[in-house]
């Protein structure tokens, strides 16, 4: 494994800060338990936007520095306007993003340098499941690629298994890969 | 209520490894078995299992010999040939049959009830193995009901399973061995892979245990890993006791006819649901496997080991493009879930504030609390502690500090 390096490695993530954490969370295991949160408002057709603006976390809410927005919509073929990604396309780029970031911190603990990190993702869905066409097609992605391209200090091996390492540490690898209990109500 | 210096908690290779290291220096001790010696040996093993190690590896501390065939395996008969032998050389002082119900303070020490009787100690080594209960993800018990569940501390062979197909679910050494079997025997066998380590029988002609023991893999102590905690729950390898079977990886079982699925993630009504993360898990070992054999290349230049062949590398796992993501436990295409998914010790006697939050025992290299030991789990001290090669160096390390420590006690 590459651990040495003559420059300090600048991926730009705080991995000191971070195994800080393992360790105050390992003495007070409650203050690990964050719950994440989103609003979504209807605006008009299958145009909707939430905002993120606080969490959960340490034993007590928090604001985020502003409240994000994210819109949704779905392309003109499902006639609506394109206004915004579609959901589906959110869940490919929350992928990628969550594998990017993964990425950049286990080089960053490795002593890796990165030059550049390009993931591209690609899902594939059968519509007639959406549509309600057959009931033996799913609705959801029936497979999921993500393919990186990564220019960094490394072996391929060494950059394989930085990603490698990244998926076994990733939330929504997990939400993707692992079923999940779902509860919706109406308030 | 007897009395007697040092109690042993059970005579598998553990405690007889400490009996001898106490008699070495004149501590008076009596070993307590809920059996007879090596009793999960004898009890609580398939009937094909042979040891992972070869015999030349098998040390205990003042007996050399292990088996006629030093590259040989021992299968569990030669087992517990082996330990009744050693027991014997070394007349370890077995109350045998004899069940501990109880471990509480008192006196100056502890206080042991057994069936057969109540003893008091100053010093107590508990012995009583790492892999008396299979570890059983809780959503088991929400399986129907026609289906036959068990783990390999139960399970004999192929034939004593109910007809029809299994799952079993886990591919360390346990899994593939017995996925592999009962494949063998005809069954259907869908075999949930998760976190594996993918590793051949023999590498540049030598068996795979030489490279872990010359090159002092196996004797990496706890001070020397990052993270004992994920050191300690390192699945064991996907090796067998058999010098012929170079691979018993994910590859030769889906050569032998055995269907791959993910990391089994829940059971939701009827059906058993997979993780989707096969193939990173396969990637995962892989380069694991890649990286230990890289090690032993560099120890041996670094050591000049002569006559070696020339490192080799293995063609990657292959994983089916699309493996099955739920199967339905319904239709009586699967009877029997055997759950190879790990074992952890039974403490459940232990009437002593000595568990971490997880309920494991904390110790600190095999040091419980003031004259309480614990021996024989995995990493105790060393990478090979729960070898059986592993326990004698870990018993005469704490026969050390009991004999000290006894001794500051006293002045």
């Amino acid at each position: 494994m590459t651990q040495v390096s003559t420059a300090p490695v600048k991926n730009g993530v705080n991995t000191e800060a971070l195994i800080g954490a393992r360790g105050a969370f390992a003495e007070a295991p409650a203050a690990a338990q964050f719950t994440f949160k989103s609003t979504c408002d209807w605006i008009e057709g299958t145009y909707n936007r939430n905002t993120i603006g606080g969490y959960f976390g340490l034993g007590q809410t928090h604001a985020r520095k502003r409240t994000f927005s994210i819109e949704s919509d779905h392309p003109e073929v499902f006639a609506a306007a394109d206004r915004a990604p579609a959901p589906p396309e959110i869940v490919l780029s929350a992928l990628a993003s969550c594998l990017t970031g993964g990425v950049a911190a286990v080089a960053q603990h490795r002593g890796v340098q990165l030059r550049s990190v390009r993931a591209t993702v690609e899902g594939d869905i059968d519509v007639q499941g959406i549509l309600g066409m057959d009931p033996d097609i799913r609705n959801g992605f029936s497979a999921i690629r993500v393919s990186f391209e990564i220019d960094a200090d490394a072996s391929a091996d060494d950059i394989n298994a930085i990603v490698a390492q990244s998926q076994k540490r990733s939330a929504v690898f997990d939400i993707l890969t692992n079923p999940t209990n779902v509860a919706v109500t109406v308030a | 209520m007897k009395r007697i210096d040092t109690l042993i908690i059970g005579a598998g290779q553990a405690g007889l490894a400490m009996s001898y290291c106490l008699q070495q220096r004149s501590v008076p001790h009596v070993l307590l078995e809920r059996g007879e010696v090596g009793n999960s040996w004898r009890t609580e093993r398939w009937d094909s299992l042979r040891l992972l190690t070869p015999n030349w590896q098998n040390r205990l501390p003042g007996h050399a010999r292990a088996g006629s065939d030093p590259n040989g395996f021992m299968d569990m008969t030669g087992v517990v040939d082996f330990l009744d032998s050693y027991a014997a050389r070394i007349a370890a002082p077995v109350e045998t049959q004899t069940r501990v119900l109880s471990v509480s303070r008192g006196g100056d020490g502890y206080r042991v009830a057994t069936d057969k009787g109540d003893w008091t100690c100053r010093n107590l080594v508990l012995a009583s193995g790492a892999c008396n209960r299979p570890s059983i993800p809780a959503y088991a018990e929400e399986l129907p009901g026609h289906i036959t569940q068990l783990s390999p501390l139960e399970y004999r062979n192929p034939s004593k399973l109910p007809e029809g197909g299994v799952l079993v679910v886990g591919a360390s050494a346990s899994g593939v061995q017995i996925a592999s079997e009962i494949r063998a025997a005809g069954r259907e066998v869908v075999l949930a892979t998760g976190q594996h380590i993918r590793m051949p029988r023999h590498y540049r002609g030598r068996d795979i245990q030489w490279w872990m023991d010359r090159s002092g893999i196996l004797s990496t102590t706890t001070a020397e890993v990052d993270d004992i905690a994920r050191a300690r729950a390192v699945p064991s390898l996907q090796i067998f006791g058999d010098a012929s079977k170079q691979f018993l990886d994910l590859n030769a079982l889906q050569k032998n006819g055995i269907e791959l699925v993910g990391r089994l993630a829940a059971i939701r009504g009827d059906e058993a649901l997979f993780s989707g993360g096969l193939a990173n898990a396969a990637m995962l070992s892989d380069l694991k496997m890649n990286r230990a054999l890289t090690s032993f290349d560099a120890w041996a230049a670094e050591a000049g080991i002569a006559g070696l062949p020339s490192p080799e590398r293995f063609a990657p796992t292959r994983i089916p493009a699309s493996p099955k993501l739920r199967l339905d436990l319904a239709k009586g295409k699967i009877s029997t879930i055997l759950w190879a998914t790990g074992f952890q010790p039974d403490f459940s006697w232990l009437h002593l504030p000595v568990f971490d939050r997880k309920g494991r025992l904390a110790h600190q290299d095999g040091i419980v609390a003031p004259g309480l030991y614990v021996l024989g789990l995995p990493f105790l001290r060393r990478r090979k502690s729960s070898l059986i090669d592993g326990v004698g160096d870990d018993a005469a390390a704490l026969a050390d500090h009991l004999v000290q420590s006894t001794r500051c006690n006293a002045a």
